[in-house]
């Protein structure tokens, strides 16, 4: 039996201990892993605990981030709960896996510290890998800031192994500004939050040699297409059950999310949509703007998969001008959470859309200031008041001299 | 636990659980080495698969050959999936969840899965101790997409990468030796298998599978698809493939101690084994005959390396 650790009721904990401490939590029984930063501590903290007695599942370290997702789905299928973490360069090694753990159902839950995609290697935050995995059939949380990274791992196991949804899930956090930002959070005991959590239930177990099962099985187009579009069913209806839990969290700790987190947005003319430790950035930026008359409100999502096209109509629906804010490059095109608010506008029939503008920041961890933000609510203000953008629709912020390139 | 198979009825009698509604070629090496290995087997066993023929032709949904828990991932990964399995059996064990037999743990995978793509997962997952056996078909080709060359593709052969043309004869470079390699990471058990020599076969696959710890055997599997001769010749090809030494069998016991499990009684020369099969017909070309004569020197210098080994008992 893995002894209990003892926790305050306040801890320091960084993105990458509070995630540690989920997984510990919740009792996982496989975890295989391959360190890269920033998500390395991790896996760095779940080794101490296994090492000092507190885990009883394995811990298995394998030689790559392919082969640690691998282990992942072979320890799912088996019958029992798994995890991993990664970012970044690692996250790319997993994408083949992800497609194949998602097509099989198995409710593997993955922490991603955000971070860029080489070239050039960069280890800092943006949300380059969060996209490279956006289409893989897996549910997609966003995070912003330790305490939400925690309380999500928790959730994460129970949506994704809930009897229906069956979908793996990953929890993103901004690497370094989550991950490694010390902050007050909140922890539940360990009998209370593996209560929580529950019992795996195994579905399907390939221990269970009474009713042997063959996984991965080749479906060419007579079977292919129903396969995914089952798979789209379940992740489209998780929502409804991520809500729920949302809500049973919300009565254990008393802290209530909701898919969209908005900030003044009752009567705002214009808006931010940001994810991550954006979001929190962006409400102080916000409170300022209206101190200068702005009507400035602010919106993220907790969910990227699915994404929260409809009720993201209805939040937009009085807005006047709207910055979406894509923390990726868009490489020849608008950036991805563009043109996903963009597409989810269209949901709102008949209404008048507001003027959207792109704003591509933050790559390869470059800051973010108040000042960028305050430019983007004046920008915003102008649209407003025009009716229409007073500026290109996409814009890079915080750039250093053009003059510098590649080539 | 794992049975010890005497006489060629008794595999007859046994259940079957590879059902005969596979969709391997006729005479295929698969289907007959993975039978004697469930066959072999009497309590619960896992088996993964990597990408290839035996993954494709035998569990297309909503169907199935597989009586036994089966899983596949992709191409490079089969020995990971079954080191997964491995562990969250240790786990569930560990916890009191999993009460029954100690399951035995398998993974299959063609030798492009496992002298190429899937090379680092395998050593991994021996590096790593895991309590499995790895058992690489050995047909010498990407048969499953058309008859590629692999790493474990012989010099000389024309494969649909390395056609023999007016300026080629075929694959140039030497085969990979995968079982020497996996047995230097001082594993506790290695083993060369041919379907033909049955008896052999089905004695190292009890040796592995009662072994604990990480095996790894490497099974050579006649492909009359890609090799190109008549598919009822498959056992023939096997006979050849061992008694002219291009395909030795012998075992590696923690990678230190090789012994020799088949000495030909008369030891045939290569072009005997190469004559037969269309893979090889333009070595016989004049200005080709050199190819065959480098294989031949290959071949007497490695079974010489063998048997100092097993001499040495290193
Ligand atoms: C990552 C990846 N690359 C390539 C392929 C295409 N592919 C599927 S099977 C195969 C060859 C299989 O050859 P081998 O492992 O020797 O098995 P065989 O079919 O000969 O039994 C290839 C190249 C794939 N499925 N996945
Ligand atoms: S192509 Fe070769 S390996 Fe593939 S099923 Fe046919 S005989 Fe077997």
């Amino acid at each position: 039996m893995a002894s209990s650790y003892h926790l305050n009721g306040v801890e320091a904990w960084d993105g990458c201990t509070a995630s540690a401490h989920a997984l510990r939590q919740a009792q996982v029984d496989v975890v295989a892993a391959y360190p890269i930063t920033p998500s390395t501590p991790i896996i760095q903290n779940y080794g101490s605990f296994k090492d000092n007695g507190y885990i009883d599942g394995e811990f298995v370290l394998v030689e790559s981030e392919h082969a640690a997702m691998s282990a992942c789905v072979g320890a799912a299928a088996a019958g029992g709960r798994v995890s991993t973490a990664t970012s970044s360069q690692g996250f790319a090694l997993m994408v083949e896996v992800l497609y194949q753990a998602s097509g099989m159902r198995l409710p593997i839950v993955l922490n991603v510290a955000n971070r860029a995609l080489a070239s050039p290697l960069n280890i800092h935050c943006d949300h380059s890998d969060m996209y490279l995995g956006r289409d893989s059939g897996w549910i997609s949380l966003c995070t912003c800031n330790p305490q939400e990274v925690y309380d999500f791992t928790l959730m994460a196991f129970k949506l994704a192994e809930h009897t229906g949804v069956r979908v793996p899930v990953m929890v993103h956090q901004d690497g370094f500004l989550s991950s490694h930002t010390v902050q007050n959070v909140r922890p539940l005991a360990d009998h209370v939050a593996y209560k929580f959590v529950g019992d795996y239930v195994g579905v399907h177990p390939m221990l269970d040699f009474d009713k042997p099962v063959s996984y991965g099985a080749q479906a060419e187009e007579e079977w292919h297409f129903e396969h995914k579009a089952k798979l789209h069913h379940a992740i489209m209806e998780s929502s409804a059950v991520l809500e729920e839990i949302f809500n049973d969290f919300a009565k254990l700790t008393g802290r209530q999310y909701n898919i969209l987190e908005t900030f003044n947005m009752e009567d705002a003319e214009v808006a931010i949509f940001a994810l991550g430790t954006t979001w929190e950035s962006a409400i102080v930026a916000a409170k300022k703007a209206r101190e200068k008359g702005i009507k400035a409100g602010v919106v993220t999502t907790h969910l990227l998969r699915p994404f929260p096209f409809v009720a993201l109509g209805e939040v937009f629906k009085k807005t006047k001008a709207v910055a979406i804010m894509d923390k990726s490059s868009p490489s020849g095109a608008m950036g991805a959470l563009f043109n996903e608010v963009a597409a989810s506008l269209y949901q709102v029939q008949g209404s008048r859309h507001p003027v959207l503008s792109n704003y591509i920041y933050g790559l390869g961890g470059r800051d973010l200031t108040q000042t960028d933000l305050d430019r983007i609510f004046e920008d915003l203000s102008q649209d407003a008041q025009k009716g229409a953008l007073t500026h290109p629709t996409q814009q890079f912020i915080g750039l250093n001299g053009p003059e510098l390139s590649y080539f | 636990m794992v049975k010890e198979v005497k006489t060629l009825k008794s595999f007859s009698q046994s259940a079957e659980k590879f059902e005969g509604s596979h969709l391997l070629c006729p005479g295929c090496g698969h289907g007959i080495i993975v039978r004697e290995v469930l066959n072999a087997v009497d309590g619960p066993i896992v088996l993964g698969n990597s990408t290839g023929c035996l993954e494709v032709c035998s569990a297309v949904y909503p169907h199935t050959s597989w009586d036994v828990p089966w899983i596949h991932i992709g191409f490079e990964n089969g020995s990971t999936a079954i080191s997964g399995v491995e562990s969250m059996y240790k786990a569930l064990e560990r916890k009191g969840k999993y009460k029954g037999q100690r399951p035995k743990f398998v993974a299959f995978g063609g030798d492009g899965a496992s002298y190429d793509i899937g090379f680092q997962f395998i050593s991994g997952c021996l590096e790593r101790g895991h309590d499995m056996t790895y058992i690489c078909l050995d047909n010498e080709n990407y048969a499953n997409t058309g008859g590629q060359r692999s790493g474990s593709t012989p010099m000389g052969a024309s494969t649909s990468t390395t056609p023999a043309g007016k300026v080629s004869f075929g694959k140039k470079e030497r085969k990979k030796d995968l079982p020497l390699i996996m047995a230097a990471h001082g594993i506790p058990y290695t083993a060369q298998i041919a379907p033909n020599k049955w008896k052999d076969m089905n004695k190292k696959i009890k040796t592995a599978l009662d072994t604990e710890g990480p095996c790894f055997i490497n099974a050579l599997s006649p492909c009359p698809t890609e090799w190109k001769y008549h598919s009822s010749l498959a056992i023939e090809m096997t006979d050849l493939a061992v008694d002219c030494l291009i395909f030795p069998l012998f075992e590696i016991f923690h990678g230190q101690e090789l012994k020799i499990t088949y000495r030909p009684r008369n030891v045939l020369p290569v072009r005997d084994y190469l004559g037969v099969q269309k893979r090889f017909a333009h070595l016989f070309k004049k200005e080709n005959e050199h190819i065959i004569e480098a294989l031949q020197k290959d071949v007497d210098a490695r079974w010489e390396y063998l048997q100092r080994r097993e001499e040495a008992k290193v």
